[in-house]
């Protein structure tokens, strides 16, 4: 088959979607092909830069609470219809005096954390779901140079359960933060580490164990970073995984 | 609210406007609320939202507009790759800024801009992105290649031109 044929199934392949009984072959062709190599390369490279700078808009907390808001108006149950308008303003007031501010601080935590589930999910259901491949902390770490505006370190897995499967650079409320994935037995872990700034995942100080649909999440703050480990496996597990990444922080 | 900031960021991207992304975006949950037992469980849930999303920007003014424009640009399932430069792209690539991918894609056609956005932001496999846009496999990879290539001149311009 020709270098033209081949290239006609080079999209195919940097999404891919390359059909099993053609992989292989074109494989074998990119090994020996610098000119095939360097175009796959270079489609690669631009779906990569494409997926970063394609994340560009984000929803304001307004609108996304108008949106809850006017679903909420409408799955409203019928009987809510019924209820003396008077005494539910009343308990509106009271509740609005004392919990507003704990609300919005909850809220707006359960969002930030829900778009990061979503990141979480997302990862997982790629076919590529790691940009740097590697178990080895001394590869991926350094990878991230460059790419981000703070560095972090990664724990010693040697006796551990956990497996580090690599890295990404992921986008959350505009700014590039690390995306690393773990390995537990059959589950996966993501633990973000972001750049903290006031709002970004608004909560008490500490540590944090969370579920939220579902999953289970930890997030706590070090060194002006944020760290979020999400996953489905079980709240014990996240916290090791915790305890490991902030015992790496003081190393 | 499943997928809302990924809705909202492929709605302002086709809308390019922020109040015309909350509209829409708006319009979109309304209808999958209202609509929802029209969803087939055990299908693709992800490809139904952005169906809505999709087939409400078409109704809209800009959407009209932007479908009205590409028009005549028919699509046939012979893909179009992209032509070799002289130099190696993956050079050149490396030399763009974020911006540079931002403002090609947004001087793309609007069909261009969705079907890159699905299949490189949203990661979305071909019969998934056939099922949002209504368009057989065959037609998603020849307007998918078509539409990179597009991408790539209009890159390949802007280096030119900072070269110079």
């Amino acid at each position: 088959m020709t270098c033209e044929l081949w290239k006609d199934k080079l999209g195919a392949y940097v999404d891919s979607a390359s059909p099993e009984n053609e992989l292989a072959g074109l494989e074998e062709h990119l090994k020996n092909c610098p000119s095939c190599a360097a175009d796959a390369l270079s489609r690669l490279q631009l779906k990569r830069l494409t997926r970063a700078a394609a994340v560009r808009y984000a929803p304001s907390l307004e609108f996304r609470l108008r949106i809850e808001n006017s679903i909420q108006k409408k799955t409203k149950p019928i009987w809510a219809s019924w209820m003396p308008r008077l005494a539910v303003a009343a308990v509106a007031l009271i509740l609005a005096v004392v919990s507003i501010a704990a609300w919005m601080r909850q809220s707006a935590r359960e969002q930030a954390l829900t778009e990061l589930i979503d990141l979480h999910v997302a990862t997982l259901a790629s076919s590529n779901p790691v940009d740097v491949v590697s178990t080895d902390r001394h590869t991926v770490k350094p990878w991230f140079q460059g790419k981000l505006p703070f560095t972090f370190n990664l724990p010693e897995l040697q006796n551990s359960s956990f497996k580090l499967i690599g890295g990404r650079v992921t986008y959350f409320q505009h700014s590039p933060g690390a995306q690393l994935l773990f390995g537990l037995r059959n589950h996966q872990l993501s633990v973000f580490i972001l750049k903290e700034h006031p709002g970004m995942v608004p909560t008490q100080a500490g540590i944090i164990t969370v579920q939220q649909m579902a999953f289970n999440l930890e997030t706590w703050e070090e060194g002006g970073l944020r760290y979020v480990i999400i996953s489905d496996s079980s709240p014990a597990d996240v916290h090791e995984l915790g305890q490991l990444l902030r015992a790496a922080a003081h190393s | 609210m499943p997928l809302f900031a990924r809705l909202y960021n492929f709605a302002h991207w086709l809308t390019q406007e922020r109040a015309a992304a909350e509209d829409l975006v708006q319009e979109t949950y309304l209808k999958a609320l209202r609509g929802f037992s029209s969803f087939r469980q055990g299908t693709n849930f992800r490809a139904w939202m952005y169906r809505i999303l999709r087939n409400t920007f078409l109704t809209t003014q800009a959407g009209l507009k932007a479908s009205a424009s590409t028009s005549l640009d028919t699509d046939d399932d012979k893909a179009t790759e992209p032509e070799a430069t002289g130099t190696p792209e993956s050079v050149l690539l490396a030399q763009l800024e974020q911006d540079a991918i931002q403002n090609a894609l947004e001087k793309l056609p609007v069909k261009f801009r969705e079907i890159i956005l699905l299949c490189d932001l949203e990661e979305m496999s071909y019969a998934e992105i056939g099922d949002t846009l209504g368009i057989p496999m065959g037609t998603v990879m020849s307007r998918l290649s078509r539409a990179r290539k597009a991408m790539r001149e209009l890159l390949t311009v802007k280096l030119q031109r900072a070269s110079r």
